[in-house]
């Protein structure tokens, strides 16, 4: 890399002084950074955590329905009587696994597309990327909505609904990163020297496309977890007993005049976790692209 | 300039035919029978195959294609297995309703937004600053259907402050009537100089207004700071400063001034989202829009008048894309060379 006579001597600091200096110059990276951390630990210990856990599936307790928050529950109980806590404590296990499954198939649709469009350009790129303009014609939500509408009411529809109408912001990604790949002295020279299209495709292109992917990924978690929560308040995706917290919001809506805490909680805890993962996505892009710290 | 203007209409058309196709295909995969949907759960098989026939539905997809296409053409969106009415007609009812929503609500999160944005560019990394960031990333991060429950149950089941439901009290249509023009009470009411009624949907906007509005204002707020903090080392605005003009002067005069190409983007993005937001939100206020009437027709699972909203959202966005392509090619040149 050229450096400018004007620009201070940055190869002085160590690479982990700098990447110790970022995370203390923002301090909501390590709080999202904590917080995701928490959902994780309380994703893989739910048996241990929940009080109740045999309430987090289809159980009924008729003498103990809509308690409010007691010593005894925590955030109450539902109208069936399960205790909400439990169910808010498992429900990590719901929509953070959507969005995992959600965005590995969307780089897995969008990333090999994108680079087939980058590479190889022409009437490929053309058709792939005009497809791709279809797609992103669809406002964020709308397509994934109408996709989970048509298809039947299950945790299986939504993850292919959003993965659906996912994968065009990766393709597009990737094909504009792989585009200027192909066109580097190094890619050239392989051509030159006939290495194989296969060999240049997964040493050089992909390598060094994939870049802005590790950004945006972690910053489409939150977004997804929203999605996947509004489609089962819809009553799209998760079905009773499973306790998805955009369900239990739903099913809290009938009785949340007084009964509150049938809403607050399971909402609390989208918010929270979505909160934590875009702060922890945010804080990631300032770290890895400083120049570009705000879309 | 007509150039740039015929090739994004042109480039408009061919989106809008892609997504008309991409409805069709949605409408396809259906694994459930609409026909026999539309016959009812008590309808014999005689029945179901003649509505079958009726619907259309028993020809090859490509006939089925052409027709679901010439029908569009002629303003023919299908008729609504719910309702039995045309889905075009059922749309043109509820769309005012849900215009006065989300107009109001993007024209509420610019006035919130970009002064916000400013605010925070003025320090940047400061207390106010981080705060501002913050709230915005929580902003992007609320589930809108919870926010929407717990505002009502704040505002109006507990304090009493603002009305639950509704576009405005239905008891005043008897003290004051109001004449429909435009379907929306709002400006039905300011026309005709009717103030209860305007003073009453004007109370009753403001809960869902406040939910549609709170993640595009967060949007713009970041946008605005982004934006605003790239400019401001610029050379007209240090000349600016040479010249002896105020902060705020160089601010939101100077340095806004080239926000407003990205902000007004975002705000034709905003809007798709936003006429998307209002299915999760406009039953929780019984709000009596195009929300309503999609997700009422998802608990009865009405096809037809699903893909009737979703592609009526779509071209709307694409449409208001278009607008904001050629409006901005209008102020900056540079964008016409693109």
């Amino acid at each position: 890399m050229i450096q400018s006579p004007l620009a201070p001597p940055q190869a002085a600091v160590p690479r982990g002084q700098v990447l110790r200096r970022g995370l203390l110059a923002n301090p909501l990276l390590l709080v999202g950074g904590g917080l995701v951390l928490l959902i994780v630990l309380a994703a893989i210990f739910a048996p241990l955590l929940a009080p109740l856990p045999g309430d987090a599936g289809a159980a009924t307790h008729p003498f103990t329905v809509l308690q409010p928050p007691s010593a005894a529950h925590l955030f109450g109980t539902d109208q069936v009587g399960r205790d909400i806590l439990s169910r808010a404590i498992y429900g990590t296990r719901v929509s953070p696994v959507i969005a995992a499954v959600v965005l590995v198939i969307a780089c897995a649709i969008g990333v090999p597309l994108g680079v087939a469009a980058g590479y190889f350009g022409g009437w490929l790129d053309e058709l792939i990327m005009r497809v791709t303009d279809v797609f992103l014609a669809f406002p964020p939500l709308l397509l994934a909505l109408a996709l989970a509408a048509v298809l039947p009411a299950s945790l299986t529809s939504v993850t292919i609904a959003i993965a659906a109408t996912w994968w065009p912001w990766y393709t597009r990604l990737i094909r504009g990163q792989a585009a200027s790949v192909a066109g580097r002295p190094h890619v050239e020279a392989c051509q030159v020297l006939g290495v194989s299209r296969s060999r240049i495709i997964f040493r050089h292109i992909l390598p060094n496309s994939i870049t802005p992917l590790l950004v945006q990924v972690p910053l489409d978690v939150g977004g997804v977890i929203l999605t996947a929560s509004a489609l089962s308040f819809l009553g799209l995706g998760a079905q009773d007993p499973i306790p998805d917290w955009g369900l239990m919001t739903a099913e809290g809506q009938s009785y949340f005049t007084p009964d509150w805490w049938l809403v607050v909680f399971p909402g609390l805890a989208i918010l929270l976790t979505a909160f934590a993962f875009n702060l922890l996505g945010d804080g990631l892009r300032d770290l890895l692209d400083p120049r570009r710290s705000f879309r | 300039m007509l150039a740039f203007v015929a090739r994004r209409i042109l480039l408009a058309i061919l989106v809008i035919a892609g997504v008309i196709v991409v409805t069709f295909a949605v409408a396809h995969v259906v694994p459930g029978d609409p026909a026999a949907t539309w016959a009812g759960p008590h309808a014999t098989a005689a029945q179901i195959a003649q509505a079958r026939t009726f619907l259309g539905l028993n020809r090859p997809l490509p006939v089925q294609l052409v027709s679901y296409l010439g029908g569009i053409a002629a303003g023919n969106l299908g008729t609504s297995i719910h309702t039995h009415r045309p889905v075009l007609s059922d749309i043109a009812t509820a769309a005012p309703a849900t215009l006065e929503l989300v107009v109001t609500a993007l024209v509420l999160a610019i006035a919130v937004g970009v002064p916000l944005g400013l605010a925070s560019a003025r320090r940047p990394g400061r207390p106010a600053d981080q705060v501002i960031r913050a709230g915005s990333i929580l902003g992007a991060s609320m589930p809108i259907f919870w926010m929407a429950l717990i505002l009502q149950l704040i505002f109006s089941q507990r304090l009493h402050l603002l009305p639950a439901a509704g576009q405005y009290s239905p008891g005043l249509l008897f003290t004051h009537p109001l004449l429909k023009r435009t379907g929306s009470p709002l400006i039905d009411a300011l026309i005709a100089g009717n103030w209860p009624m305007l003073g009453s949907a004007l109370t009753h906007l403001i809960l869902p207004v406040i939910v549609v509005a709170a993640f595009p204002a967060g949007l713009i707020a970041r946008l605005v700071r982004a934006q605003v903090l790239d400019t401001i080392g610029d050379t007209h605005i240090l000349n600016a400063r040479a010249l002896g003009f105020g902060e705020r002067q160089i601010f939101g005069r100077f340095a806004m001034k080239q926000a407003w190409v990205p902000v007004s983007a975002a705000v034709a993005l905003l809007f798709g989202y936003s006429l998307v937001n209002t299915f999760l939100v406009e039953s929780i206020f019984d709000w009596p829009g195009l929300g309503s009437y999609a997700a009422a027709s998802i608990t009865t699972l009405d096809t037809p008048a699903i893909l009737g909203v979703t592609l009526f959202v779509a071209i709307a966005y694409v449409l208001a894309n278009l607008a904001v392509d050629i409006a901005q090619a209008a102020i900056d040149p540079r964008i016409r060379l693109r």
